[in-house]
Parts: C-alpha cells; structure tokens; sequence
C-alpha cells in the first residue's frame, strides 16, 4: 500500500531539474503587461496631492491607476474589507500600495512606480505596542479566558514570580515572492494563476473587484515556491490587480514583487509582548497564572483576531493550568498588517508558558525539567482527564511518555552535568542545555473552515486524475493525498496524476492553512475514491457472481476470488463500457468540533500533535555569538503518511524556529520604515546554523485516537515550536554566567546583542 | 561589444551586448531558460546559481556564481551551465540531482536549482565542506539537513562525464574569440595598461570588477550605468605574486583567491574571508573593489589595514602608493582621483599576529555589524607595535589609534589591557543600526581586545565557539 511509504515528493525530480512550473515560469503571451504598485513614503497621514505625470512619462507605462480608476470593490482584505487595494486617500503604514503602474515590462513598471511626486500631510505613527495602548487603537476589545480563581491561587502560593517577554515578529522569506498571472477569457470571464495558499479567496476577492460573481473568475494553483501562512491573504492585491487591468486591457497581465517590495508591503508574524504573573509550589507545579497578550496587529485585521486567539489557546502549551486567566489585547499599528505565519499565533502563546516555566525553575534552583515534568497534562492513559484554561478536555497527552523516552535517547541528565563542569572550566564560553515540549491543537478555530472536497476521475484506460482543495506549497501535501488515492484503488503511486489546485474543480475550499492539509484534504480524496472503488465493485459483483470481500485492488491489479485477475485498467475499461460512472466528488467535515470564542469555551481542536526537543547551544560572553550544537528531536504525527515528508517537515520547521528566535529580527526606525527588508538584512538560518548535530525521529508509538485519515496527525506547524528548547537553552547559558541570582529574562529573537548585554546583566550582579 | 559564450554546451552570440544585462534576466526573459529562480535579485539567496567554467593561466577553472547580480558582458569567452544543462545526454540526472531526490533534499523546490548547482560544482571540483559551499543557498522549508545527506551520498559518486565536453569546446572558443575594439560605451580590457589610457579618457566610467556591488545598483537602485568597463579580463592586475618583503594582491583578484593565498601567511584572515558572502559572491567580487567601493562595513580593509597594507593607485601611467587607511576619507569619500584606479594592495611580510573577528547576526554570509583585526607585536613582554582596525565602527574602516598609543610600549598583560579599553570610547562613536545598535558595537569593540588578548596569552582560553564541539 502506498500509504505510509516514504515516497519522494511528487515533483522531486522536476525540482532538481528546473522543470518545475511556477507562474512566474509560465510562457506568457508577447503582449503581456506587468505591473508594480507606487508605494507610500509615509507611515501615517493623508495624500495631499499626487503628481503622477512623471511615472505616465516613463518608458514603457501604459497606464497608472488610482483608486478612483477602479471598476468596483477597493478591497483586499481576508476578511474585514478594511483594506483597499489602492490607497484612498489615507496612509495607514509606510509601504502602502498608493497607485498602480502598468507597463510593458516588470523592469519599466518597477522604474516608473519611483518617480511619483506626493505631497502628504504627515501624522505621528502608532507603531509600537505602547503606541497602540496608550491610542487605544484596537481591532476588538481584550478577549479573556479563565479558569478557576487565578488571582486567589497565587495569593496563596508559596512562590509568585511576575515577568513580561517581548517576542519579535518573522518575514516568511518563501523563496519565490508573491506573483499572479491574469489570463482574460471570453465574456468577462477571468482565469488567475496566483501563488496563494487559499485560491478561493483570491477568486472571492477578484470576482468582487470586477463586479463579476464568482463562477466567471477561476483560479489555479499549481505549486508555490514556500507559503508559511505568508500566501493565505497577501497574495490578494497582486490577483487583484492583475485582475482588473486585464480585464481593463483585454491583454494577459502579470505582477510579482521585488524581493524588498514583498518584504516591505506584505504582513509578517505578529509581534508580541506578554506580561505574567505565575504562582507556584515548592516542587515548581503552577497553582496560578495570570497572562497578558500584547499582540501587534498592524494596520489592517486580516486574519489577527484567529491568530490572537490561537495565542491564548497555547498559553497552557503541554501544561495543566487550574487556575489561569489570560487577556489578549489585538492592536492596531501603522505597520504591516501582520498576517498567518505557521504556529499563528500558537508560538507566542506557547513561548509565554515556557518562559514562565524557566523562570520558576530558576528561581527555585531546579533543573526546568523538573519543573516541566510536575505541570505536564496527565497522560490520555490516565483516566481522570484535566481540561485547558479554555475548558476542553485533554484526551490524547502523550508529552510524558516522549518526554521521558526523548530524554533518556539525548542522555539528558547526563549531559546537564557535563555542561555545569564544562561551564565551571570555561570562564568565556559558555554552554547551556533545555529539554522544552509542544502540544499544538489541530483544526481551524472558525469552525466552518474545517471541511473540504476532492474530484476524482477514472479515465477508460485506468489511469486515474486527483484533484482537492488543497495547496501545494512544498510541505508534499500532494503526495500524501495521492498515496492515499493510490492505496484506494491499489496502483502505484505513479498511477495518479496529481493535478493543480482549481477553483473550478472543487469549489468553496478553505486556505491550505492550520497544518490541515492532509487531515482534510486527504479524507475529502478517501471519501471520492471509496466511491469509485464501491462502484467498481457493485459492478465486479454483477459480473462475477461474488462478494465484495472477494475483490481485492493490489498491485495494479483487481483479484476477484475464484475468478481471473483482471488489471485495473481493464476493470475501468469495461466498467466504463457498462456505463458506470467513473468521476466522483468527496467531502468531508471534521467531526465533534465546536468553539465560541467569545465565551472562550468548547473544543475547538480535533486532537493535539505533540513533539519534544532537547538543544545544546554554546554562547561566546564576549560577543554574544552562539551556536547550537545538538538538537534531538521526537514527533509525533500519529501514524505516519509519509514518514519521509514529515521527518523533512519537523527538520524544516525546527530549523525555522530557531531562525524566529534568534538571528531574524525586523527592525523599524521612528518612522515606520522597515529597515530589514532583505536578505542582505534580514538573516533567516543559513545551511551552518543547523545544529551541527541533529537527531530527529518520529515517534514510533504515534496513533490518532481520533479517526484521522489512516490515523495520522497534521505536522506543518507543531515542529515549528520545537525551536523553543534552542531559545532556551540560550538562556541557561546565560544564567550560567553570574553568581545566578538574576533571571536572564531574554527577549526573543536571542541576537548576539541581546544575548551581550543579557550577560552583562547577569554579570552586573555579581558581588552586588 | 560583441560577445560569445557557451550556454549549456551551446554557442551564443550576442552582438552589441546590453551592458547591464543580467545573465538572469536574460536566460529567464529571452531564453526561457526558467529552471533558474529569481529569490532576491541580489546574491543573497543563491536561488539563481549558475555554474561558470573558464580558462584560467591554461587551468580549467568551475566557479558557482549568481546569475541575478552577472552582466552578461562578464560571460564573454566562459561556459555557463545551467540547471537545465546539467542531466546527460541520454536524459540521466546529474549524481547530485539523484541524490537530492533520494534524500528528500527538495520541498519547495524553488531554491532547488541554485542548491543543485552549488553541489554540482563543488562536485566538479572535488569541493566537500558543504557548510561553506551552501552558505549561499537559502532554503527556506528544509532545515537543510537532507540536502546535507545529499551532497554527502552525491559526493561518492564519479563526476558527470558529460559536462566535459564544455573543456574543448570552451577552448575553441576562447582562441577564437574576437577580441572587441575599445568602445564608447562599454570596454572589456585585457591589460592595465589598455585600463588606464581608455579610463583616463572616460573617467566618468563604472568600473566593474565582480558586480557583487555594483550589480545591486541595477537590480535594486534601478540605476542607468552609462558607461562600464569590465576588470574580469585585465590579466596582469589578477593574482597574488609574493617576495621577500610582501605580498602584493591585484586589485581584479577574486576574494577567493584572496582566502587562498594569504591563508597561507595569516589563517586568521582566510578564516575571515571565509565568512565574507558566500561562494558566489567571493567567485566574483574582487579584493579591489572591496576596498574601491569605500564602504565602511567590508570585511577586507580593517584586516588590511591591521597588516598594514599599502595601495597601489594608478593614473594613466602616473602611479603612486598609500597607507591604506588614508584611502578612506570620510563616508562616500576616498583619496582617489578621476581617472584613477586600484591596481594592487601589497602586504609586509611578517610575524603572523593577525586576529579577525567577524560579528554579525548570522554567522555565514552575512554583512558585518563590527568587525575587529589586532595586530599586535610583543617582544620581551612588551608591546612593540600595535595595529588595530575596525569595519562598522565608524563612517569608514578605521584604526583604533588611541587604543594602540596606550598599548605600545607597555608590558603585555592585563593591566594595560584594561586601561587601554577605555580608549575606544575616544577613537569611536558608532552608530545604531539594523544590524547592532552603537552600545553594543562599543561594547563588543572592546571585548575584542579581551578575546585577543585571552588568545595570545598563556594557558591559551576556549574563544572561538566555531572550535567547540557537541
């Protein structure tokens, strides 16, 4: 069976090739234009006046629009409809998307977008935190959930620590930035190649745009170059804009960002800050919590409230919290509208707890796995179940018995050891070492979102065609969906055609988005195929006289018991000569999940995945400079699809936390101008900051308790925050570096500077 | 100018060259050559890597470079490959392309063709310290652990014969090659002497060495060059050539080659270099325009100057030569005239005593917030000569002057140490930035001293966290 096989990725080969299709690969015809969009100057104010006659006189522009030339809606926001295409008059961050140049190439349209003449008259910016709090600039007022009675829990308890950490926001950095292709059809009917992880809403957005409905646009998604939640709603204003002109032209149309441009108008990961106050226990277990979120929205919602509220759903990560309350303020800022980035919003909530586990375990002078191993949820084989902060109970916690397993294969406690006389033996170097856990919930928290469909054909030569709602983005979700597809019918993997994504082909999809893709897509695929398959042997039995249980699909082949093996592609053949229908569609909705956010109660998740990590890092004292030496890693994803595709989703998406928290920061001046907007700049992992020695296993126990397809567990976004243990084990270098009375409350991303002048702290206590 | 060139076994012609074409544009745009990726359109990301073989002093020489910030000009009389000329002639994949797909080595796959082509050199050329050759190659999905497994199973496995054919070809082509008249608007010399009297008489010309920098004025300033003229071809200002007294660099000679031969007199400073871009953009850029283009953060002039090294200036035939750091005048200005050029940088031989240190966010392929080069002579206990320089400390590369005063002279131990920190604050006032803010660049400007210090005293201390292992 094809399921669980380590396959290659479907388009392996067309990768190591060049043949691999991205739109902006496609031939387009001689007459294409291209786009770029003139961008504001200024974070906050209004447009006075704009001299746009320099950019018409520019070498090759044909045309340049303002919002006033737009045909219908001015909008390309997730959600909200607060966030036009083209400015109206009003800067809301600096970067905005001001006019529209179109010219006969992107080189012309990107020359001419920088010779506008625009007067403005200039506000203050609200771009910090503070800024916002004290506006009182906010997308909806703090949202809360809480459990028990936190403040009276940590009046009486034995110890109360009290702390705030900032956590800095990421750029995706796909490698291939943001692009859309317009291909205008016969009778206004439009069809858009868009990098976009959510093809549905980029048909919504671009049939609302043109006034059309929505059965006149269609969308195809072959295959992104990365997404990382960076192409669910920031691909919109490209289609849309590609969409519009074509339709104005009648010519094809093509827009990409620059690399600066796409980092400087597109939404990033939200920054947050969150304050705390834990009470606590002599042995470190937490009596009460109280956490507040600061999170950054930016100027426009987009999709910030899911994403503040995924960040309350992962304040408790892997811990059981009786009494907690945590506040989440969402704010508005003149800065990019910061969007879905993997974890949304789950690695901010999650990172909160575990530093509140680390400053305990350092206040009281424990190892913080100690403190870890007394606030884990009680295993699912326990039968008292505990319930989060949000009410829902834990059924499925395997954190222990990981956990222990990972701990014992990384030679933990003895490696601790070797790091305290190590550190004791080097007076400028220092090492540290943590062992952090993750338990991330799986389902889209909007509800309705979890549900998805799929189209199969069986052509009359047996070979068989696979569309569904998902995207590909290189997390190899198309090969699991076929391996699911190929294991229905017993053929080859190589037996499935593996289709772009299409709005016209199944419709009404949600974003390839929430680590979801398989979980949905996957059972949508089983359900369309079970169907074939049931036909086929409806069909067999009619013809042979026997049970369906005597009807085997292995091989490539159909084993009918008693009777001759017939090859698949004759049993479609002569079932299509009897005319049973060969194409079927398949849908399918996540079961028993229901959540009112408001109320902050109900269970929004399907089941948790779960991952622990244990790091070694070394820190020079003198420069802050740090390397990780070791990271060993357990995941589980239940039963495996494809173990290959999730070992290199748990390698991937480590590797893309550690880059979170330590050299990727974004940087802002006093302006709103964004200073890191490229990679000369901004530093994601290169190919030596991955550990130098890097051990990742899938769990070998995993197993869904919830009737997932084949049992398996979503694994895009857990891994991600097993980058945590490197933060901090960060930390624990550092508090090696004074007398150890001092928290080292380090902020994240652990930059050598951060990570300089944290020690300095620790040092500046030393003899006080 | 017209130029010719092989792409991917094939000869091209290209008459009257655009002078700022990139190869990338180009393969993308007029060849649909489209297997190599524009990630950033500034040698960063590595996405758009193109092999380059070459003829060099009668060597076949492969060099991975990025086709996003490559003129075409450059290409004149060289092979390219790209990744769509990499499989053989029966369609069989490349060693390293099979074993990216055995290995899982793509997930995305759009930073896959420039990953292949880096391995695909580095294979070539029996290259197997895979952190440096990838630390041009961003991956974004992989964590970059099975390209690692990649390139290591891919190495075991014979060169692809197939490409050989590049060698002849490449050869008749070179002795072939037209050579262009000195033109207006774009000129490729092949000798200084060619450079000085053509750019006496255009001194209003870019020159362009590597294009690592100036290729970044077309693809993000967006700027027209007007006229160019081209180093790549200039033969007696590449190369390294060492007496007695010093080491004299050619100012057209690619930093890779400067890491390989100064390596040999102070490792300290090939270690530097090592971390100076990436394979690519050292394949390229060169030691002259390094020092040219004035820029306060490159690596090579405070090494330099710690070294105290001498520049070789040149004006139609008038030459004359200058301590090093009194090129740099102030931000944006050097001690250069119109119609004058670098021609070479000459070291003194000596004692090796160079330490650089490198900080920066990331540790590879990444722009200096500091970076620190002692030179520091002791004899008897006593300092005796004391060469500091700083890149990132102030608007040029600078010497750390005071701090040296108080140094030399004085006994070689911690107490001098301590009372020379003092005087950073006096020789420096850096600025905040993106990449550090001033109170850590003072800061760490001074616990480099310390790290000397600890270095080059007894009982010599753990410093370096590269060294350190699991």
């Amino acid at each position: 069976m094809s399921v669980s096989k380590p396959l290659p990725h479907d388009a392996a080969c067309l990768h190591v090739t060049g043949a691999a299709r991205y739109i902006d690969d496609l031939a387009t015809p001689a007459d294409t234009l291209h786009l770029a969009f003139g961008l504001s100057t200024i974070a906050r104010g209004r447009i006075e006046a704009m001299d746009l006659d320099p950019v018409r006189a520019a070498d090759g522009v044909l045309e340049v629009l303002t919002s006033l030339d737009l045909p219908a809606d001015n909008d390309v926001s997730a959600a909200a409809h607060d966030e036009p295409l083209l400015s109206d008059g009003t800067i809301h961050y600096m970067g905005q998307p001001v006019f529209l140049v179109v010219a006969t190439s992107h080189m012309a349209a990107r020359k001419a977008a920088r010779l506008a003449r625009i007067d403005y008259s200039e506000q203050t910016p609200i771009l910090s935190i503070d800024d916002a709090l004290a506006a009182g600039q906010a997308f909806e007022p703090p949202l809360e959930f809480v459990k028990g009675d936190p403040e009276a829990a940590i009046a009486c308890a034995a110890h109360v620590i009290e702390g705030q950490i900032e956590i800095g926001g990421q750029e995706h950095f796909y490698l291939e930035g943001h692009v859309a292709l317009a291909l205008p059809q016969e009778g206004g009917d439009m069809l858009i190649h868009s990098s976009s992880q959510h093809p549905s809403e980029i048909q919504h957005k671009v049939a609302g745009a043109l006034g059309q409905p929505f059965n006149s646009v269609r969308v195809e998604v072959r295959r992104m170059g990365g997404g990382f939640g960076g192409k669910e709603s920031q691909g919109n204003a490209l289609a849309v804009a590609t969409a519009i002109v074509a339709q104005q032209t009648g010519k094809p149309v093509k827009m990409r960002y620059d690399r600066d441009d796409d980092m400087i108008i597109t939404g990033k990961r939200h920054e947050f800050r969150i304050d705390y106050i834990a009470g606590f226990s002599d042995e470190g277990r937490i009596t009460g919590v109280s956490f507040t979120q600061y999170c950054r929205g930016g100027w426009a919602q987009d999709l910030t409230l899911a994403i503040a509220d995924r960040a309350m759903l992962h304040a408790d990560n892997a811990y059981h919290l009786e009494n907690a309350r945590i506040t989440s303020h969402r704010l508005r800022t003149n800065t990019v509208s910061n969007t879905a980035y993997r974890g949304f919003g789950g690695p901010q909530g999650l990172l909160g707890i575990e530093r509140v586990i680390d400053h305990i375990a350092h206040e009281l002078g424990k190892d913080p796995k100690q403190v870890r191993d007394v606030n884990y949820y009680r295993p699912m084989s326990d039968a008292a179940k505990e319930t989060t902060p949000y009410h829902m109970e834990v059924t499925d916690c395997v954190i222990n018995e990981m956990v222990a397993t990972l701990a014992k294969t990384a030679d933990y406690t003895e490696r601790r050891r070797a790091v305290a006389k190590w550190n004791a033996e080097n007076k400028i170097l220092k090492r540290g070492i943590a062992l952090t856990p993750v338990k991330f919930g799986i389902s889209f928290t909007l509800t309705f979102l979890n549900q998805a469909g799929a189209l199969v054909h069986i052509y009359s030569d047996g070979s068989v065609h696979l569309n569904h709602g998902g995207t590909e983005m290189g997390q190899g979700l198309f090969t699991k969906v076929a391996q699911v597809a190929a294991s229905a019918f017993g053929l080859p993997l190589t037996a499935i055609k593996i289709t772009a994504t299409d709005t016209a082909k199944v419709p009404n999809t949600s974003a390839t988005a929430a680590s979801s893709g398989s979980d949905l897509n996957g059972m949508a695929v089983k359900a369309a195929c079970d169907q074939l398959r049931n036909r086929l042997i409806r069909f067999l039995k009619g013809e042979y006289a026997v049970k369906s249980q005597d009807i085997r699909f292995e091989d490539g082949q159909v084993r009918i018991s008693g009777h001759e093996t017939l090859s698949f592609a004759e049993v479609a053949s002569r079932a299509y000569q009897n005319r049973v229908s060969l194409s079927a569609t398949g849908f399918y909705a996540t079961p028993d999940v229901a959540w009112d956010r408001l109320k902050g109660s109900g269970r929004p998740f399907y089941y948790f995945a779960y991952g622990a990590a244990v790091s070694e890092v070394v820190i020079d004292t003198l420069t802050g400079e740090n390397r990780i030496l070791r990271t060993d890693i357990l995941h589980d994803v239940g039963r495996s699809l494809n173990p290959a595709l999730d070992l290199g989703q748990v390698e991937g998406g480590f590797v893309q936390g550690t880059g979170w928290l330590t050299t990727e920061e974004l940087v802002w001046d006093d302006k709103g101008r964004l200073l890191t907007h490229a990679p000369s700049t901004y530093k994601i992992p290169a190919c030596s900051d991955r550990p130098a020695e890097f051990n990742v296993h899938l769990w070998d126990k995993g197993l869904n308790q919830e009737k997932t397809i084949y049992r398996s567990k979503a694994v895009g976004e857990p891994p991600f925050m097993l980058g945590t243990s490197v933060f901090m084990a960060i930390s624990d270098a550092i508090s090696a570096c004074g007398d150890g009375r001092s928290y080292p409350a380090l902020d994240a991303p652990a930059t050598p500077e951060r990570i300089l002048f944290a020690i300095k702290a620790q040092q500046g206590r030393e003899g006080a | 100018m017209d130029i010719q060139f092989l792409l991917n076994g094939e000869t091209v012609r290209i008459a009257k060259v655009p002078a700022t074409r990139t190869l990338l544009a180009w393969l993308r745009e007029s060849r649909a050559l489209t297997g190599t990726k524009e990630g950033c359109n500034e040698g960063d990301c590595g996405a758009c890597t193109v092999m380059v073989s070459a003829f060099e002093d009668g060597q076949i020489r492969h060099r991975a470079l990025n086709a996003c910030i490559l003129f075409l000009p450059q290409l004149d009389g060289k092979a390219v490959r790209t990744v769509e000329g990499l499989s053989g002639p029966e369609g069989q994949m490349h060693p390293v392309q099979a074993a990216m797909v055995e290995h899982h080595g793509s997930q995305c796959g759009f930073c896959t063709p420039g990953i292949v082509m880096s391995l695909a050199v580095a294979h070539r050329n029996g290259a197997q310290n895979f952190n440096d050759i990838l630390a041009g190659n961003l991956c974004r999905c992989t964590g970059y652990a099975p390209i690692i497994r990649a390139a290591e199973a891919a190495s075991q496995a014979p060169d692809a014969s197939w490409l050989d054919t590049d060698i002849d070809k490449l050869a008749a082509l070179t002795s072939s090659a037209a050579r262009p008249p000195a033109e207006a608007q774009i000129f490729a010399p092949r000798s200084s002497q060619d450079l000085a009297g053509w750019f006496l008489e255009n001194s209003d010309a870019t020159l362009i060495g590597g294009a690592t920098d100036v290729g970044l004025w077309v693809t993000k300033r967006l700027s027209s060059l007007g006229k160019v003229c081209f180093l790549g071809q200039v033969a007696d200002m590449q190369g390294i050539s060492v007496d007695e007294n010093r080491v004299r660099i050619g100012a057209a000679t690619t930093m890779n080659e400067v890491q390989d031969a100064i390596g040999k007199f102070h490792p300290d400073l090939a270690e530097l270099l090592r971390r100076y871009g990436s394979v690519q953009v050292r394949n390229a850029a060169t030691l002259g325009g390094n020092i040219g283009n004035g820029s306060p953060i490159g690596d090579g002039p405070p090494a330099l100057i710690a070294l105290g090294a001498t520049l070789h200036l040149r004006r139609g035939t008038a030459r004359r030569e200058i301590p090093l750091e009194d090129f740099f005048i102030a931000y944006g200005k050097q001690d250069i005239e119109p119609g004058e050029f670098i021609e070479a940088v000459s070291v003194p031989r000596q004692t090796d005593a160079l330490r650089c240190y490198k900080i920066s966010k990331r540790f590879d392929q990444d722009i200096s917030a500091l970076c620190g080069c002692f030179n520091i002579h002791v004899n008897d206990g006593v300092v005796t000569t004391a060469r500091i320089a700083f890149g990132g400390m102030a608007a040029t590369p600078k010497r750390a002057a005071t701090v040296e005063s108080r140094l030399v002279g004085n006994a070689w131990n911690a107490a001098t140490i301590e009372a020379a920190l003092s005087a950073f604050d006096v020789d420096f006032s850096p600025i905040d930035d993106m990449r550090a803010s001033a109170a850590y660049r003072l800061e760490t400007a001074r616990n480099l001293l310390l790290r000397y210090f600890a270095e080059q005293s007894e009982g010599r201390a753990s410093t370096r966290i590269l060294e350190v292992t699991p």
